[in-house]
């Protein structure tokens, strides 16, 4: 089947879709955007965070089917200019909050989901739920929270 | 494998109608799990997200009537105050990826004993809205479980919503798992007080092949309506944990589950007693 989806902002087509595929399939092996990432396929690890229609979703647990005429957007369509990265994006990397990397992107779009709804620091009990379906398996998280505090502490331009 | 996408609630009973051996997909949090790991390829699935009414909730005489494509992260922030013990129950489910998609609905599909859902909407009898192109039909809450993962519902029938009593006085919700995010309940319960008549509902989940009521536990608490007093709350939790009927797993005993659901039991009691008791 066909799916139509608008991906960062630009309409997109998937063919030949397999009724059972997921939406991360179709960015990851048919749109060419992989920055989601596929690591357990059962919603438990969050790497594969993507907000769809405004929420932050687990893209492994939408049917492809269910993303046609929806508004996706992925990790790679955080950053606004070439060059130049979401200030969220921006912590990670001066807090060291990326080891392998495995788990970043999905924790990038997570914590963005939070800064964006927030407008001072949110309270560490408040990132760690929010952060609480995405792991990470090298940094121990201490290094992440960093990164979202710092994120947030620009945003609310103190 | 088949893809239907219903856009209208008519077209999605008609669709059913047509293909009974269709699986309803909504948040997907489920069904998707099952495709994924490839534990069992279903014929067609029937997506119900389109299908805008179902994702309204609205509130009449008492009842709050949540539609089936309501998630989690909306009762969380928009009916908390109604159904209290629903909506704690709520904020256990998985993590805000999952609340985002996953439904009470979905829960109810599903049917699994662990289902966070189950214990509340038991506590507060709630009432599910089954409809099929021949008709409605209301099923109460105690009726609707048959087996382990297994519902009342007819092959062409769908869960259009499901009716839950607003709350009548303090509801609390109680679950035991390995950590505090991301946890199939080990054994949960579900309590709600009617302060006006003074009775009580309970719901037990991930302690017997369906989540059920406490009903000897129900019986002894309106007989002996005395708020605080420990012996109460002692023998109250003695009649929930005798209720359950939970086997050994992965996940715990049924000796722990039987010792947990007894001290849950007490403990919400004692928060519902304590609530009462600053807002009375
Ligand atoms: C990582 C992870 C963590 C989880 N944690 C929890 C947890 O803590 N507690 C918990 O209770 N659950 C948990 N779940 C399970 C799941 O999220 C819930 O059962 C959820 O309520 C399912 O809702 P859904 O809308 O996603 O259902 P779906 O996956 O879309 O459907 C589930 C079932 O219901 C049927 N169905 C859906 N809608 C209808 C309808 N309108 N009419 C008839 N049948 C229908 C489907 O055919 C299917 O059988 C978890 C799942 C994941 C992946
Ligand atoms: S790949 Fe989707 S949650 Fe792990
Ligand atoms: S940096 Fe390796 S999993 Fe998080």
């Amino acid at each position: 089947m066909r799916v139509n989806v608008t991906v960062n902002g630009a309409p997109m087509t998937a063919d030949d879709v397999w009724p059972g595929e997921s939406l991360l399939y179709v960015l990851r092996e048919r749109l060419g955007l992989p920055g989601a990432k596929n690591a357990c396929e059962q919603g438990e690890c969050g790497s594969c965070t993507v907000y769809l229609d405004g929420e932050p979703v687990c893209a492994c647990l939408v049917a492809a089917g269910q993303a046609e005429g929806r508004e996706v957007l992925t990790v790679e369509g955080l950053a606004s200019g070439e060059g130049e990265l979401d200030p969220v994006q921006q912590a990670f990397v001066e807090c060291g909050a990326v080891q392998c990397g495995f788990c970043t992107p999905g924790l990038i779009v997570q914590a963005h989901s939070l800064i964006a709804r927030h407008d001072g620091v949110p309270a560490d009990a408040e990132i760690r739920e929010h952060l609480a379906g995405n792991l990470c398996r090298c940094t121990g998280y201490e290094k992440i929270l960093d990164a979202v505090r710092l994120a947030a502490r620009r945003k609310a331009g103190s | 494998m088949d893809f239907l996408r219903a856009t209208t609630w008519a077209e999605a009973l008609r669709m059913k109608a047509d293909r009974p051996d269709a699986t309803p997909v909504q948040g997907g949090t489920d069904v998707m799990v099952e495709i994924n790991l490839d534990k069992g390829r279903p014929a067609a699935l029937l997506d119900l997200t389109p299908v805008t009414e179902l994702a309204e909730w609205s509130a009449e005489s008492g009842t709050v009537r949540i539609g089936a494509g309501v998630t989690y992260s909306r009762i969380i922030a928009e009916l908390a105050d109604r159904l209290p013990g629903l909506a704690q129950a709520s904020r256990t489910v998985g993590s805000p990826q999952i609340r985002n998609r996953g439904t009470v609905a979905g829960n109810l599909g599903a049917a699994s004993p662990a289902g966070d859902s189950h214990p509340p909407l038991l506590a507060s009898g709630a009432i599910v809205e089954a409809e099929s192109v021949g008709g409605i039909r209301m099923i109460p809450i105690g009726d609707f479980y048959t087996g382990v993962k297994r519902n009342a519902l007819a092959p062409d029938e769908l869960i259009r919503a499901v009716h839950v009593p607003e709350r009548r006085g303090p509801q609390y919700f109680s679950k035991i798992g390995t950590r505090n995010a991301m946890v199939i309940a080990v054994c949960s319960f579900g309590i709600a007080l009617d302060v006006a008549a003074r009775t009580v509902g309970t719901g037990i989940g991930s302690a017997a092949p369906t989540p059920r009521r406490a009903t000897e536990a129900e019986a002894f608490l309106a007989e002996n309506w005395s708020p605080g007093d420990p012996e109460v709350s002692r023998r109250f939790g003695e009649l929930v944990a005798a209720a359950a009927a939970p086997i050994d797993d992965v996940r715990g005993s049924r000796d722990y589950r039987v010792h947990a659901l007894a001290v849950m039991a007490r403990r919400t009691l004692g928060w519902a007693w304590e609530e009462h008791r600053r807002t009375s």
